[in-house]
């Protein structure tokens, strides 16, 4: 509901540094956050605990009434700029990110898809630029 | 699928003490700012005039396309339905055993419930001021039993407070409440309201504080037979001979704060939860099954829409039959209520202008995973009372809900183990496979209830951003989003309008869907009578 997203920021306020639970279940040990926001923090988990859900554990996409793009050797991910945008804010069937994920967590996971499942481009996105695109 | 205190919202604490002792006072303000009025349903539709043989094509057979099409056939419009799935209802949807369900990437489950059990993936419980939708059940025979949403005796859990001890829903309130009475009475009696209470009115307050927070004569929150009648015993009350009943220790105020537990008190103070609350005997699709009953001769099953094109004398949409996709089909109409979630209308090329194009490209969707778990035996009813309602906890799972039917009865039962709506864990449990869902679901539940551990038999797992009929649970609008783009979204365009859930002031609820329909049914009847 409307008022969702700004839970996070009084989360934070509430909640000691995010530790997140982990499980001793021995054949998968996924993370999860205990908060709002995400306690991941490397492209690779990024992406198997958030991206993946939609997009696929392979990046295929998939397709229904409606689809989830392919984001294998996807050329919007040339500009990366793009990604960012659309990581932070969101569109259309795309949820926005951006008050769930510090400005490193969206370059890392933008990065990891900009470098993976056949995408090879090498211009690293910085949090810096992150923290200018949520302007 | 509606938002709780799963995470803080904008509450403090003081807005909850608001919530739960100035409740006539907050009920004044909110009737005057037309908050807290009631539903916006006025009865059955009146479609007065003639439509003169108008046609409707309704895309979608939710709630809010079944209401459509069943007031507009009766209003003497020529309408037909398509349906993406090979059933009516939508969200509406219930799995029992032998279900199949299908999700996103192609993971197969099979619903091995026993007979009589089920999870509704979607919504699960009918606000008793759901107007609209409570009338429709009353006309199309849905029974409706209780949906309790406040157990006393089930429980509040945080798992870095009490030892990770889940505690009664009974005593925290209990607590909760002679704690800050005791604060509030300790304030009073050091003359410390002086300026905002007046001396009369002081004594009075005395008294409501005792009377409300189970204070003892020296006005203090203490383990007693008064408190113990509020919170529970030590040593229950018993016949004959058997030990004189014993009163159990308050939690301090200290540790009641820290715990954070008080956010979920929220839950069952908060007009969409307050009692009572409805569900359908049976499962929620009864909804669904009995809209389907009147309407079911209107609806073209297994039609995914590809295009919505209009022009000045009607509606052309295209779509394909998902068991033979190859051949684009045609249906036209004069008109056309469009009650596609907005997270697939905009992926389908519509002729709509511009400021309700932006509008259908503005609102995601939330995410939300329901897990529903069968057990051997109903061993929260057996072991430890808890007949109904709902556990809160800060586990991934974030609630575990009892059912509300069946009690008492002896063999198997399914449990809602983990109910997540938008959040970190909603993503996480999405991103999981549908048998890694549930076992979590079991590891985290076992820490509530270790039980679970030797009673577990199976269980189906559904992430709402994995169902190919939504790709989301409901729109989530941002207050911005909403100010800039809601009215273009309910406009009616030429000869097209859009309702659902998204479409409404109640997003996530059924009574939205339909409230939504009604209204845009209304207006386009208006326009098609005057032409």
């Amino acid at each position: 509901m409307r008022i969702a997203q700004k839970a996070g920021a009084a989360l934070l306020t509430f909640l000691p540094a995010a530790a997140g639970f982990t499980q001793d279940n021995a054949a998968t040990r996924p993370t999860f956050s205990s908060g709002y926001r995400f306690v991941e923090m490397t492209g690779e988990e990024l992406f198997a605990n958030v991206c993946q859900g939609c997009h696929m554990p392979d990046a295929a996409g998939a397709a229904g009434a409606g689809a989830y793009p392919s984001l294998i050797a996807n050329r919007n991910l040339a500009t990366s700029s793009y990604a960012v945008h659309l990581v932070v804010n969101g569109r259309r069937g795309m949820p926005a990110f951006g008050d769930m994920m510090t400005d490193g967590q969206v370059a890392a996971v933008v990065n990891y898809l900009r470098t993976h499942f056949g995408n090879s481009y090498t211009d690293a996105v910085t949090a810096k630029e992150v923290r200018e695109a949520r302007r | 699928m509606q938002s709780e205190a799963a995470v803080i919202r904008r509450r403090d604490l003081f807005s909850l003490i608001g919530a739960m002792a100035g409740s006539a006072a907050m009920y004044h303000a909110m009737t005057s700012l037309g908050f807290a009025s009631e539903s916006t349903y006025k009865g059955p539709l009146r479609l007065e005039g003639d439509p003169k043989g108008a046609s409707v094509l309704v895309l979608g057979a939710g709630l809010a396309g079944m209401t459509a099409a069943l007031e507009l056939r009766k209003a003497g419009y020529k309408v037909q339905v398509l349906e993406f799935n090979n059933r009516a209802g939508g969200r509406n949807w219930t799995l029992r055993g032998g279900d199949t369900f299908v999700e996103l990437g192609g993971q197969r489950q099979t619903c091995e419930f026993d007979r009589g059990l089920y999870l509704n993936p979607g919504p699960w419980r009918i606000p008793y001021h759901h107007r609209a939708l409570l009338d429709y059940c009353r006309r199309l025979g849905v029974a409706l039993e209780p949906f309790i949403q406040l157990n006393h005796n089930a429980y509040l859990h945080a798992s870095r407070a009490f030892g990770g001890e889940p505690q009664k829903i009974r005593a925290i309130k209990a607590d909760f409440q002679g704690q800050v009475s005791e604060l509030l009475a300790k304030a009073t009696q050091q003359g410390k309201l002086d300026e905002a209470v007046s001396k009369e009115d002081q004594e009075i307050l005395l008294q409501a504080l005792r009377s409300w927070g189970a204070l003892d004569s020296d006005y203090r929150y203490n383990a007693n037979l008064v408190s113990a009648e509020f919170r529970g015993y030590a040593r229950e009350p018993g016949g004959g001979l058997s030990p004189e009943p014993l009163p159990s220790d308050p939690v301090t105020l200290s540790d009641l704060l820290r715990s954070r537990v008080w956010r979920y008190l929220q839950n069952f103070a908060r007009y969409s939860f307050q009692t009572t609350m409805f569900q359908p005997v049976g499962g929620m699709d009864m909804i669904g099954k009995a809209f389907a009953k009147e309407v079911g001769d209107l609806i073209r099953y297994n039609a995914k829409v590809t295009q919505i094109q209009q022009n000045d004398r009607g509606v052309t949409v295209s779509y394909v039959d998902t068991t033979s996709p190859s051949t684009v089909l045609h249906a036209q109409a004069d008109w056309c209520i469009c009650t596609i979630p907005l997270s697939i209308l905009s992926q389908i090329p519509v002729d709509v202008g511009s400021r309700m194009q932006a509008a259908i490209d503005a609102v995601s969707y939330a995410g939300a995973v329901k897990v529903g778990l069968q057990f051997k035996r109903r061993f929260w009813e057996e072991d430890e009372a808890i007949y109904g309602g709902i556990t809160y906890t800060d586990l991934p799972i974030r609630q575990i809900a009892y059912p509300n039917d069946g009690f008492n009865r002896a063999g198997r039962g399914v449990l809602l183990g983990a109910y997540l709506f938008e959040g970190a864990n909603a993503y996480e449990f999405t991103a999981m496979a549908p048998t890694q869902r549930i076992a979590n679901a079991v590891e985290f539940g076992s820490m509530i209830h270790p039980q679970y551990k030797r009673e577990f038999e199976n269980g189906v797992a559904v992430a709402w951003h994995r169902v190919p009929f939504t790709l989301g649970c409901s729109g989530e609008w941002t207050d911005e989003g909403r100010a800039k783009h809601y009215k273009h979204l309910c406009q009616i365009d030429g000869r097209i309008v859009l309702a659902g859930e998204h479409a409404s002031d109640l997003p996530a609820w059924q009574e939205g869907a339909i409230l939504s329909s009604l209204d845009a049914i209304g207006r386009l009847h208006e326009r098609v009578v005057k032409t």
